[in-house]
């Protein structure tokens, strides 16, 4: 048998097969991880991490000379645990990455979902509303309402959704305007159902995959923003540890050389993100209803 | 006229593997057909028969989910799966060319016609882009479009869609070739489009001694353009022969029920004689012959043994235990 | 016998904005002065080629459109004047069953969610009475009860179709717009579909109108046909003698040009030159006289109306009065 007829019969995509068919493994366990530090914080975290002593300031971590195993990370400048600071700083992160995400995926679906189907006035008001707010630059723009309201927890989530929703609603009218023409929301019609029913009952549904997926990525997004408002100082108020506000903290000792303060929370700042913006990558792929399973 | 068919398939075999190589598609299986120099041949078959998968594997053009495992398929007596890939391209639209069923898919809306139609002839012929240029005017005449000049300007956004088909069939033809493959070239056009495409076919056959190979679950368009009918049904080929007999006479359960469920304009209004059942799903296939757990003449060993093709007379064969 | 529908004169033209500030208002004539009735319990069918218009006046007909001129009655009564409980009787009485199969179901609900919505839409039913209903319903389409349960992707091609059709039924309506229910389908399942059409039209008197481009099936299924071109219709009668002797060029062209069933079907070769031209700049006079083979003088000029040829309705000057 000569090469080119062994190369036509032969199995081709032999690389194609490196990646696991499934699921994405790395980011799921990476997001597990972070979920679970954040949950049962109380009962990991060896330290309280509002608590320092003031005799441990600046201890390097474990591996480097002068760390200790008290300490495996190290400690901050007030001599509070780095590592329990971490694991508590995840729930911060996670609580209002999540909430602010869905806070956001809510208000701009529905606003998608009316300015999509009812067309017309409604459309035109949520679209040029959508327009003006994208064009405010959005960490600018949170920055702005931190300042106003105040920082708290409740708030920062608050502001997060209402500067992030219009990119749902974007993406969410876009969808519904070519769903809007599909034969089963035409026979709903004729079927004698209300408007409400059908963007109720066939439109939601099928554009929650895009919601979803728009949500991971938009995840990552979000901690930046949180992380960069703790870090200018009107995020998530001290000494509630947040990563972003360990980042603030610790530019003060880079140049005396105690890189853990900044690295490690930006470690953990990034590996979340990424995991996000993988998770979010994967999803779009796994929902899109061009790949049918039939 | 000789005797050597000019396009010899024998035993082609293509599957399709899923990545983790657990599902195998048994989508063309054992196919063996010839065509000679000036037949048309009509390969019938519905979704799944593995008719589409067929072509693609005629000229080698194959997703990488797919390959030929077995088989030849000789063209001018060479066989075109033992050719490097090098070698192909330069029968690809040359000696074989090949129509697709949607125009608006075959044409970059990038270029204009003119540079499309010459393509194929700058790339076989190494003709200049000037040459090529005025070869595409000649060939847009040649498929009857009108003003073919500022057509050749056009961008295919700005033609019909039956102007678009015919550019496609210019863009076939331009090299000459001996064979010209269409898969559903119609099945998009217009009842009166339609009807102007197969007869410019028609014409294109005479004029340049083209052989064609029709793939189509169109019934009529075989009756009016082909001389030649294989119909497939899960992979393999259940019935072949000529047009004239095949409608006649049709030996194959599946061919006798598919041309008898068919409405014909003129005949009184009766009820239509209905397959029960669905076509398979090419990677569940039934065990014996694809077609029994529809037939309504199954026998006992149908469902258990693969039909052998046996010959009803010259040129007539089907795969059949009611013909063992 | 008041028809069940009637058409009387309908127009439809939608609005193209062209040039920047939306200068000259282009129009797009879809349906342009349209007539047809539907007889109860009779199968209209609608055939032509893309632009004639055929899908569009499926839309007036089922509401999905205003129309800019002309009115449906149905029973008698204008569509114009129904207020929402004329609606809702409307909408109870006429229902469609589209061309894909796919994009027919809602991908998302159970096929007995998606077969009772008219019931549930419409009606106040127990839970015991909506689960009786969707029995019949499927059993009326030969589908297991079971089917209930799972989810449009679980089912072929031709039983969505079924399952789009077991839809259609579910509020007993009295006419179905029929919208290319075949052409989607394997050619072996088509016939499954069309006998079914028949026996349900024959069991509940139902009446249809059947939009469709292949010939013989509209043929095979229709009592009337309406050959319609660029927005008008050009002719319309009986289905079999308009078959056996069309009267119109186009009508002529068109079943000319229908694939043969067999090969010794012969068909004298009428083949049209040149394209469809578009709807948004219709040719003046007859519309179909720029690709006419009998083309006269004044074709060009003079706009043909539908006038009574031997029983059949044709809009030609070769049949004008001298």
């Amino acid at each position: 048998m000569n090469a080119s007829r062994a190369a036509v019969l032969a199995f081709p995509g032999r690389l194609a097969s490196f990646r696991r068919e499934g699921w994405p493994m790395v980011p799921i366990t990476i997001l597990a991880v972070i979920a679970l530090l954040a949950i049962f914080a109380d009962v990991i975290a060896p330290h309280d991490p509002q608590v320092g002593l003031l005799g441990e300031r600046f201890r390097p971590p474990a591996w480097q000379q002068g760390g200790s195993a008290a300490h495996l990370l190290g400690t901050d400048h007030v001599g509070r645990d780095v590592l329990s600071r971490l694991i508590f700083g995840a729930r911060v992160s996670m609580v209002v990455g999540f909430t602010a995400v869905i806070f956001a995926g809510v208000v701009g679906t529905v606003l998608g979902i009316l300015a999509g189907y009812l067309g017309g006035w409604v459309d035109q008001v949520i679209m040029r509303v959508t327009d003006a707010w994208l064009a405010l630059p959005a960490l600018t723009f949170a920055i702005f309402l931190a300042a106003i309201v105040g920082p708290s927890e409740m708030n920062i989530v608050i502001i997060l959704g209402i500067v992030y929703w219009t990119r749902y609603a974007r993406v969410v009218r876009g969808e519904v305007l070519s769903l809007k023409e599909r034969d089963y929301v035409r026979l709903a019609i004729v079927a004698g159902c209300s408007k409400r029913t059908i963007m109720r009952r066939h439109i939601l549904p099928n554009v929650v995959n895009s919601a979803i997926v728009l949500a991971t990525l938009m995840l990552g997004v979000v901690i930046v923003t949180e992380a960069a408002l703790s870090f200018l100082g009107v995020g998530v108020p001290p000494p509630k540890p947040a990563w972003g506000l360990m980042l603030a903290d610790g530019k003060k000792g880079l140049m005396a050389g105690y890189w853990w303060l900044t690295v490690l929370p930006g470690v953990c700042i990034m590996l979340m993100v990424l995991s996000a913006n993988l998770l979010g990558d994967w999803l779009r792929v796994k929902l899109d209803p061009q790949l049918r399973q039939l | 006229m000789s005797d050597t068919p000019l396009l010899d398939v024998r035993g082609l075999t293509t599957h399709y593997v899923s990545a983790r190589g657990t599902r195998v598609t048994r989508a063309v299986e054992d196919v063996s057909f010839t065509l000679r120099d000036g037949e048309t041949l009509g390969i019938v078959g519905e979704s799944g028969s593995g008719k589409s998968t067929l072509a693609l594997s005629l000229l080698r053009l194959l997703p990488p989910a797919a390959r030929i495992v077995a088989g030849a398929v000789r063209f001018e007596g060479e066989d075109l799966l033992n050719k490097p890939e090098s070698e192909m391209r330069r029968i690809r639209g040359k000696r074989i060319a090949m129509i697709l069923q949607d125009p608006m898919a075959s044409l970059n809306p990038l270029f204009t016609v003119g540079d499309q139609v010459g393509e194929p002839l700058r790339v076989h012929e190494g003709a200049t882009r000037r040459g090529a240029w005025n070869r595409a005017r000649e060939l847009l005449g040649a498929v009857r479009i009108s003003a073919p000049a500022a057509r050749v300007r056009n961008y295919p956004h700005e033609l019909s869609g039956g102007m678009r088909q015919r550019i496609v069939g210019a863009i076939a033809i331009s090299c000459g070739p001996r064979v010209l493959i269409a898969d559903e070239p119609t099945t998009s056009l217009d009842v009166t489009i339609q009807a102007q495409y197969l007869s410019l076919l028609r014409e294109l056959q005479r004029a340049q001694g083209l052989a064609m190979i029709f793939i189509t679950h169109n019934l009529g368009i075989v009756a009016r353009m082909c001389d030649a009918v294989a119909v497939m049904y899960a992979g393999r080929i259940v019935e072949a022969g000529p047009v004239r007999r095949i409608f006649g006479a049709p030996q194959h359960p599946y061919t006798r029920a598919l041309i008898e469920s068919i409405p014909r304009l003129g005949e009184a209004n009766g009820r239509l004689t209905a397959i029960e059942g669905q076509p398979p799903d090419p990677a569940a296939l039934p065990t014996g012959c694809a077609f029994h757990p529809r037939c309504p003449q199954r026998l006992e060993r149908c469902a258990t043994e693969v039909p052998h093709d046996t010959a009803i007379a010259t040129d007539h064969r089907t795969a059949c235990w009611l013909h063992p | 016998m008041t028809p069940l529908l009637e058409a009387r004169g309908l127009v439809k033209h939608f609005p193209v904005r062209s040039g920047l500030f939306g200068g000259s208002q282009k129009v797009v004539r879809a349906v342009d002065d349209v007539s047809f009735m539907i007889e109860p319990g009779t199968t209209l069918g609608l055939v032509g080629e893309s632009g004639c218009g055929k899908t569009t006046t499926a839309k007036l007909v089922l509401l999905l459109e205003k129309p800019t001129g002309g009115e449906i009655r149905f029973d008698g009564e204008s569509l114009a004047t129904l207020d929402a409980d004329g609606l809702r009787r409307y909408r109870k009485s006429v229902q469609a069953v589209f061309q894909d199969p796919f994009a027919s179901l809602s991908p998302r609900m159970r096929v007995g969610s998606i077969i009772a919505e008219p019931l549930v839409t419409n009606e106040r039913l127990s839970a015991a009475e909506l689960g009786t209903r969707l029995r019949k319903v499927l059993d009326l389409v030969g589908l297991p009860a079971r089917s209930a349960q799972l989810f449009p992707h679980e089912f072929s091609g031709g039983q969505r179709q079924r399952i789009a059709i077991a839809r259609a039924l579910t509020l007993s309506p009295r006419l179905i717009v029929l919208d290319e229910p075949v052409s989607a389908l394997d050619v072996s399942i088509r016939a499954q579909i069309l006998n079914l059409l028949r026996d349900l039209q024959r069991e509940l008197g139902l009446a249809y109108l059947f939009i469709a481009h292949d010939l013989a099936a509209v043929a095979h299924m229709s009592q009337v046909i309406a050959v319609m071109y660029l927005g008008r219709v050009v002719e319309t009668g009986d289905a079999r003698t308009l078959v056996s002797r069309p009267r119109h060029p186009y009508t002529q062209a068109l079943f000319a040009a229908a694939l043969p069933s067999h090969p010794d079907d012969s068909r004298d070769e009428i083949v049209l030159a040149g394209d469809v031209p578009s709807p948004l700049d219709p040719p003046s006079g007859c519309r179909f006289h720029t690709r006419c083979p009998k083309v006269m003088a004044h074709c060009s000029v003079d706009e043909p109306k539908l006038a009574c040829v031997d029983g059949r309705d044709v809009a030609c000057h070769l049949y004008d009065p001298e």
